[in-house]
Formats: structure tokens, sequence, C-alpha cells
């Protein structure tokens, strides 16, 4: 089966779908792999490193295109190219099939099978193949290059024989994989990180990083099901911004990462923020492509604002790194799909048939959607709730019933025994049960951590039995009273002794 | 001297201290407080009770009571956290033998047979039945004890007809608690030995028929018999400090092994008469996979790369005195910056909360102990999970196989964790005496070894 990687023809695509590196991997899948000449050329792979791993060279597109089964691509196929391609050939690029509802037909109709790369699920099986954390990754870690490069210092601390040179301090907003890979890079280079997000799960993620999590004092949770954050209210959105009006006073480098795919970037950054930060600031838009997180960002443009700031709406893709990265994406897309030998489209793999937006000739899309937030579906909750809801009531009213019938039987023997028994007796059992009620009440909030304490403390407490003792004591030794009541002091006694001192030791060990 | 009525005002004051000492134990912070209120009431009992009227032979108490404080005072100071169950248990064989010899100080006072009618036989039935529940206290918590400290072995010694046997031996008892509470003066003193014998011997093979597993409950369960017996030796003294104290105790352990039941998914009846230790009722299911063993090296490789790691420890941790091993590589970890918790199933060890105690013991701060609850959710999220000593706790027989005996048990779920290391001296069944095809996972994998050489290992590779 064979497997052709054409060169890209966007002019700022520097990408390949496949390097030395991941053709060897094809290769050992059992793909005859042909790529077309200098297709690496711009992201620094040879075409003798190709030939070198086992690749053909093939010299134009059309050639190419006319003899392979499987199409690995970088950005999505142009109308031009589309002519070219055989009907069944499956092709797996971007797509962006929301945006791009026409290419979508045009691939149908021509019965081209197309596997958008962008819209593999974000589910814990899939994340091997899973483009958009793969290439947010890499942007993570180029924003804080970037933002190092533009600013005029140290990023670390240092205190040297020419004077102290303060930590530079970093704002990251949006905590996605992206995000994180910035809070990472940040952190080892030595920079103060903080980091902004709605979502309170990513918190810990955060904190695991070595930044401090930013938060707003309103209890407001932007976690979806889909895993990116939902709007939020607009007392939440004062909230934020009146934050980063402080931070955006104080931080050294701004690093946007919050998009909401298929819609304009959130605008985050407003222009007094941005007139609020210190000249030689930097601003790092990650989402300049779609919109821009920041007011006066420019997309595709690095420019200083009148006070001294940078902003960069652009970024070096490190298209080296990034197609070894996407490249073994693809690979195991394919490893999951069957290889060279068993090659199959499989519409009832919960990957495939999500990604798989073009198939015999018909679009596949949108998907049904797929949570992919860790938290379990509210919905299957609720309703699992409500047959324990309803199995509760059930169990209540039965409890009812048993406990009506239950107290009957209490109050009749009570009465009996009220018939037979001398008042002094009573008087005793109505210390008795009410005793027993306040036990029951009180024990019942005692923490579980603290349960060998309690068997301690009450096993001293139950030591009282003393009392019995010292009252039978009598002053002849050879009464066998005295002996038992000896006996019976002595073993309470240590009973109280140990049972306190032990407790009190334990309880001295816990602490927070 | 102080008058009748300072002293019943002292034990009323001192019942609300012991009260308040139990709430105290609600949470950590006010723990230290409850204990202290605890000192605080029993101090004031006894004194109020040695000042008292009717008191004599103060020489003798203060004997006693120096000898017990002496042996009280080096028992718990050199008792390890680890032996803190069989230290228990010994203390409520006390309680139940101070109830025997007050019941039968109680039957030969000679104040006793200046009552009369029902208010004498009222109070050979309360003698009577302080004396049995005390005996079973007594016998029954030695045994446990001799069970949690080995001496005993700690299966289920059960043998057929045993129920019938018992039965019978509490129907031979109540017909002599009716002679013994028909006879004139002390001519019941046989009755009232012959029952102490087969309320001893009930005792002995009421704990003995249960198995290591259900020790917890066995344990709480004497922690509640302790309570009535002072209850009961309340009542025959018509002491209502005594009373009152003794309802607390009885039932603080009645909740505790409810709760504890409750953990197993077991009920109170079937662990007291059940046998548990090893039965197995219906066909395990077959266990499919492989069980894959690493070393302390890939392990500790393991944790290097992890992000979130939890532990769950069980008995083997408590045997093994890993605890500080254990907090060492707590702290390792935390300080390259992962987050490391701690799941606590309720009845992991063989008492309540013994983890927690462990774990304080060696200076694990309480706020990463999490409950078994608390931590479940956050498992699928979890990159490594380290199960040190525990088995039946971490079994996921419990929720898939219904023919395992522990089906429905709550359990920590740690196999929806990315990978776990379950430390291990080797591939033995638990308590329970039944498979856990945990280990047969793809993403668990076996460390052989005392957990605490182990720990120690891991400590080193890192």
């Amino acid at each position: 089966m064979k497997v052709g990687i054409p060169k890209e023809l966007t002019q700022d695509e520097f990408r390949v779908a496949a390097t030395p590196k991941t053709v060897t991997r094809l290769i050992k899948q059992g793909f005859n792999v042909l790529i077309e000449k200098d297709a690496g050329k711009r992201s620094n792979y040879s075409d003798k490193e190709y030939t070198e791993a086992g690749a053909e060279i093939v010299n134009s597109a059309n050639e190419l295109y006319g003899s392979v089964k499987i199409i690995l691509k970088v950005q999505a196929v142009t109308n031009d190219e589309i002519e070219f391609i055989n009907a069944d050939t499956v092709i797996l690029s971007y797509l962006w099939p929301a945006q791009n509802p026409e290419l979508l037909k045009k691939l149908a109709d021509k019965k081209i099978n197309a596997i958008a790369m962008d819209a593999i699920p974000r589910i814990s099986r899939a994340q091997k193949m899973d483009v958009l954390s793969s290439m947010a990754n890499i942007a993570g870690y180029r924003a804080v290059i970037e933002g190092a490069n533009h600013f005029g210092r140290f990023l670390n601390g240092q205190i040297t024989a020419a004077g102290k040179v303060d930590p530079a301090k970093i704002l990251v907003i949006g905590a996605g994989v992206a995000g994180l890979a910035s809070i990472g890079a940040a952190n080892s280079l030595g920079a103060i990180v903080r980091a902004f997000d709605t979502r309170k799960e990513v918190a810990e993620q955060i904190n695991s990083m070595g930044a401090e999590f930013l938060t707003v004092e309103i209890e407001e949770d932007g976690a979806t099901d889909s895993g990116y954050s939902k709007v939020m209210s607009q007392a939440f959105i004062d909230a934020e911004m009146l934050l980063f009006k402080e931070q955006a006073k104080e931080v050294d480098i701004i690093i946007t990462t919050a998009q909401i795919p298929g819609r304009e970037a959130p605008k985050l950054i407003l222009d007094y923020h941005v007139e609020a930060m210190k000249p030689g600031s930097v601003i790092i838009d990650l989402a300049a492509s779609s919109g821009g997180n920041c007011t006066k960002t420019k997309p595709n443009e690095i420019y200083t604002t009148d006070n001294g700031v940078t902003i960069v709406g652009k970024l070096n893709q490190l298209p080296n790194q990034a197609s070894q990265l996407y490249g073994n994406n693809l690979c195991h897309l394919l490893d999951d799909m069957g290889k060279a030998d068993n090659f199959k489209i499989d519409m009832n793999d919960d990957v495939v048939k999500r990604a798989m937006v073009t198939y015999n000739g018909a679009v596949n899309w949108p998907p049904e959607p797929l949570p992919v937030s860790p938290t379990k579906p509210k919905v299957e909750k609720e309703v699992v709730q409500f047959d324990k809801e309803a199995q509760a009531k059930q169990k209540a009213k039965k409890k009812a019933r048993s406990s009506t019938i239950g107290l009957g039987v209490v109050g009749l023997l009570i009465f009996g025994l009220g018939q037979v028994a001398p008042s002094d007796f009573l008087g005793h059992f109505t210390v008795f049960v009410l005793a027993v009620f306040v036990g029951w009440q009180i024990i019942w909030n005692v923490s579980h951590a603290l349960h060998t304490p309690l068997m301690a403390v009450t096993n001293a407490i139950s030591g009282i039995i003393i009392v019995g003792g010292l009252l039978q004591m009598q002053s002849d030794i050879s009464n066998p009273m005295t002996i038992l009541a000896f006996v019976a002091v002595l073993v309470a006694g240590i009973n109280i002794v140990g049972g306190f001192f032990v407790t009190h030791r334990m309880l001295k060990m816990f602490r927070k | 001297m102080i008058s009748t009525g300072i002293q019943t005002a002292a034990y009323l004051f001192a019942s609300i201290l012991f009260i308040l000492s139990l709430g105290g134990l609600s949470s950590q912070e006010s723990a230290k407080r409850g204990v202290l209120y605890g000192i605080v009431g029993m101090a004031i009992a006894i004194l109020s009770t040695v000042l008292g009227a009717g008191v004599n032979g103060h020489s003798y108490i203060i004997i006693a009571l120096a000898i017990a404080s002496v042996i009280g005072l080096i028992v718990a100071r050199k008792v390890e956290m680890t032996s803190m169950p069989q230290l228990v248990a010994i203390l409520h064989s006390f309680v139940g033998l101070a109830a025997v010899l007050v019941g039968f100080g109680s039957y030969l006072d000679a104040h006793t047979q200046t009552l009369i009618g029902s208010e004498h036989t009222i109070h050979l039935v309360e003698v009577f039945i302080g004396v049995f529940i005390g005996a079973i206290t007594f016998t029954g918590s030695i045994i446990a004890w001799g069970k949690l400290d080995g001496k005993i072995t700690s299966r289920a010694l059960a043998y057929k007809g045993r129920h019938a046997v018992n039965i019978t031996l509490v129907v031979v008892s109540i017909v002599l608690g009716v002679r013994f509470a028909m006879a004139p003066e002390t001519s019941g003193l046989i009755d009232l030995l012959i029952m102490t014998a087969i309320a001893s011997f009930i005792g002995i093979m009421l704990v003995m028929a249960i198995g290591g597993a259900d020790m917890p409950v066995v344990v709480s369960m004497l922690n509640s018999y302790s309570g009535w017996a002072a209850a009961a030796a309340g009542f025959m003294l018509g002491n209502d400090l005594l009373i009152v104290t003794g309802a607390l105790v009885g039932s603080s352990g009645a909740i505790l092994s409810i709760i504890m039941c409750e953990a197993m998914n077991r009920s109170f009846i079937s662990v007291i008469f059940g046998g548990f230790g090893n039965a197995s009722t219906g066909e395990a299911k077959e266990i499919e996979g492989e069980v894959t063993s690493a070393n302390h090296v890939e392990v500790a490789e393991m944790l290097k790369e992890a992000q979130t790691v939890i532990i769950v420890p069980g008995y083997g941790m408590a045997v093994a005195k890993a605890q500080y091993p254990v907090f060492e590589l707590v702290q390792k970890l935390k300080a390259d910056g992962k987050t490391v918790r701690f799941g606590i199933h309720p009845v992991a060890g063989r008492l309540p909360g013994h983890m927690n105690v462990l774990l304080a013991e060696a200076n694990v701060p309480y706020d990463i102990v999490l409950e078994m609850d608390e931590i479940n959710d956050d498992l699928p999220k979890t990159d490594i999970v380290l199960v040190i000593g525990a088995n039946d706790i971490v079994n996921p027989a419990a929720l898939e196989d219904e023919g395992s005996p522990i089906y429905g048990m709550p359990v920590i779920e740690v196999w929806n964790a990315k990978k776990v290391i379950v430390m291990k001296r080797s591939m033995a069944a638990g308590y329970a005496g039944i498979e856990n095809p945990l280990f047969y996972k793809d993403n668990t994998d076996m460390l052989y070894g005392d957990a605490k050489m182990s720990v120690d290992e891991l400590n080193k590779a890192l």
C-alpha cells in the first residue's frame, strides 16, 4: 500500500507531514512511501535523508497523487489539488471542517475519504494522535522563547557581583496544553509564573507545573463537557478584567492562549491593559490567527506600541520539531487503523468515525458530541440520582413503617417494665436510655481518621468501672470483697491511665 | 467527707465532661481538648467517690491506683503505634475483668441481703447480666489480643453446629440466672460461678470464629461490650455516672462496628456468626491476564515521571512499620513538585482509623490523607497508585465479580489510575482468602518484598 507526502503549497506553511524518522516508522508499518521532491526542505529535511530512510522521491505532486492510496498532508488540500486525487483515496490533514463546508462537499463529491486531524476527539485513547495538543505544546514553548527574545532582561533572578537581577514575571492566560507548556518552559527558565484560567479544575495542573494559580473571588466554574471553557457571566468577566489590570501593571510578559474552536478568540487583554503595562513588556498572543486575545494584536505581525509594549502576533512554528510530532501523530493514527496489511476504515471506532469527515461520498460532519472532560457526564449522574432517589423514597417508607412498629414494641416493653420495676430502677433506666441516645448522636460526628483515638479514649472512659471497685473496698484485707475490689481498682486503673495516655500520644502526632 | 448531694453533682459534672470529651473527637483540632476533658472528668469522678461516704480501705485504694498508674504509663509509653490494636484489645479485657469482679463483689456485699422483694430480684438480675457481659468481654478481648498479636492463628475457627452449642450455652445461662435470682442469701454463688465459666467460653468461641479481616469489627464490638458491662455495673450499684459512661462507650462501640460493617458491605450479624475469614461462597470468576512485576529501579523511574501519586496503605505497611520511609518517599516526591496523597479505606488495618494513626506518627500532614470516597473520583486522573501492603481493599472483584465473597464491598478503585504498583511480600491471598484480579491487570505491576525494604529501596533509587 502506497502512502504519499506532497509538498505543502501554502506560503506560510513550513511543516511537512512526514520526516525521515516517521518515514522509517511508516515503512515498518508496511507502507511504501512516496514523497514529493523538496517536500521537507522548508523544515530542514533533505531529500537525501528521506531516500536513506527508504522513501521514494517523486518529481511532481500530480504523479504522486495518481499512484498512492493514502495522502499525508499538513494543510487542507486546495481545489486545484483535489482535481488530481483519485476516488477512494484517504487523506490525512488539517481540514477545519466547521469552517470549510464547501471543501468537505467537494471532497465528498470526489469520493475522497478525508480525515481531519484537527477533529480527532480529545479522549485519552486518542491523545497520541491529537495534533492540536502536540502543536499547542510547541506553541506554548515557543511563546516563552519568543517572549524572552523580545524582552530586554533575564528571565531568572540572579545575585551577581555586578548587582542583583530581579526575575521576570510572566502571566499565562488559559491553561490548556499550550498554557501549561508555557508555564513549564517559563518556570524552567527561572521566571516567576502566574496563570489564570476560568476552569477551577486546572488549578492543580497549574500548580503542578510550578505556577501560581490566579483566580477571582467569584464562585463560577468555566469547565464544560467539551474540555473547553464556557462563556462566563458579566460579573465574572468584570472581576477578571480587574485582575488582569492589576497583573498588567506588574508582570513583564503576558502569554495568552485562550481559544475556542470555530469561533473568534475572546478579547481578554484590552487597550487599557496594554497601556497599563511597563515599557519593554511583551505580549505573546497565541490566538492571533483566530482574532487574538489582545485587542491590539495584529495577526502575523510583531510591533511595538506607543508605550513600548511589544505585541507578538506571529510565531515561528519550529517546523522541524513540529513536523516530527505531527508525523508521529499521523503514524499513530495509521497504526490504529490497522497499518498497511489490515488497513481498514472502521466507522464503529470512536476516533475514526469522528475524524472521518467525508466517507464514501457523504459528508460526515458534525459528529455526535463526545464529552472529554475527565468529569463524568452530568446527564448520567442525574439519571442515577433519580433512580437512587426513588429507591431512597421506598426505603424511607419501609423504614418509617418498621420504625413505627419498633417504637410500639419498645413502648409496650417500657410500660411492662414500669408495671413491675421499682421506681429507683426506672430512674436509672431513664438515665441509661438518654445516655445511649446522647452517645449515638455524638459518635456519628467523630471523624473517620480519629477512630483509633476514639477507641482508646472510650477505653479509658470505660475504666469508670473503677468507681464500682472503689465503693466496694473494705478496710479489712481478709475480706474476699476487698481482694475482689482491689483487683478491680487495679485493672480499671491501668485502663484509665493507659487509655488516656496513649490517646494523648496519638493525638499529639496529628498535625496539619 | 462530702455529702451525697455534692457527690451526685460531681458525677453529673463528670458525665458532662465525658460527653464533651467524645464530642471533641469530631475534629483533629478539638480532639486534644477532648482528652483533657476526659481526664478531668475521670479525676473528678474518682475523687468524689473516694471522698464520699461509705468508702473504706483508702490505703488499699491508693496502693492499687499507684500500681495501676505505673503499669498504665509504662504500657502506654512503650506501645508501638503499629501494635495499637493489641493494646486496645487488652485494655478491653481489663474492663471486662473489672466488671466481673465488681459483680461478684456486689453479690457478696452485705447490703445486697438487706434488699427485699422485686428490688432484690432486679439487683440479682443486674449482677448476673453484668457478670455475663463482663466475662464475654474479658475472654473475647484476650482472644482478640492473641489473634492481633499473632499468638493465635487469625484464621476463623469454625466447627459444625457451633451455633447450636452457643445457643444451648446461652439457654443454660438463662436457666442458671433464674435459679440464681431465686436463691436466698449467697447460696446462688455456685450458679454465678458456673455462668461465668460458660460466658467465658462463649467469649472465646465468639472471637475464635471470626477471621482476621473482620478484626476491626470485633475490636469495636468488644469496645461496645465493655461499655455495656460498665453500664450493667452502674445498674447493680445504682450509680448513674457508671450508667451514663457505660452507655456512651457502648453506643460508641456499636456505631464503630456499624461503620466497619458498612465499609465491608457485610451485615453485623454475619460478621458475628459468619466465620468469614476463610470462607468462600460461590464460584470465583476465572482471572484473565498475567502478573507482571517490576523492580525498584523501574518503579523509581515511573515515579520520577509521574505528576500525581496516590498511596494506598494497608495492614502490610503496619506490619513492616514502613510509615516513616513512606513519609520520606512522600517528601521526596513532593519536593519534585508532584502531588502526593493518601487514600485510606475505612477498614484498612486492624483497627478503625489504624492507618491514620500510623501516618500521623510519621508526621504525614492529615490534609493529604483522604478517605476512600474523596479519592475514588480522582483516581482516573492519577498517574501512579502505590498500593503498600493492602489487598482486599483494592480488589476489583468486589465490584466486578458477583461470585466473589466480597462482592459489593466498597473498595478503592486503584485500577482506574494509569499505573498501579502493588508492593507485596508474595502472591498470597489477603485476609479474605480470595484471589485479587487487580494483580493480573495490564496496568498493574507487582513489586515484591517487605514494604519497608521496598520503600527504602525506592527512596535510594530516587
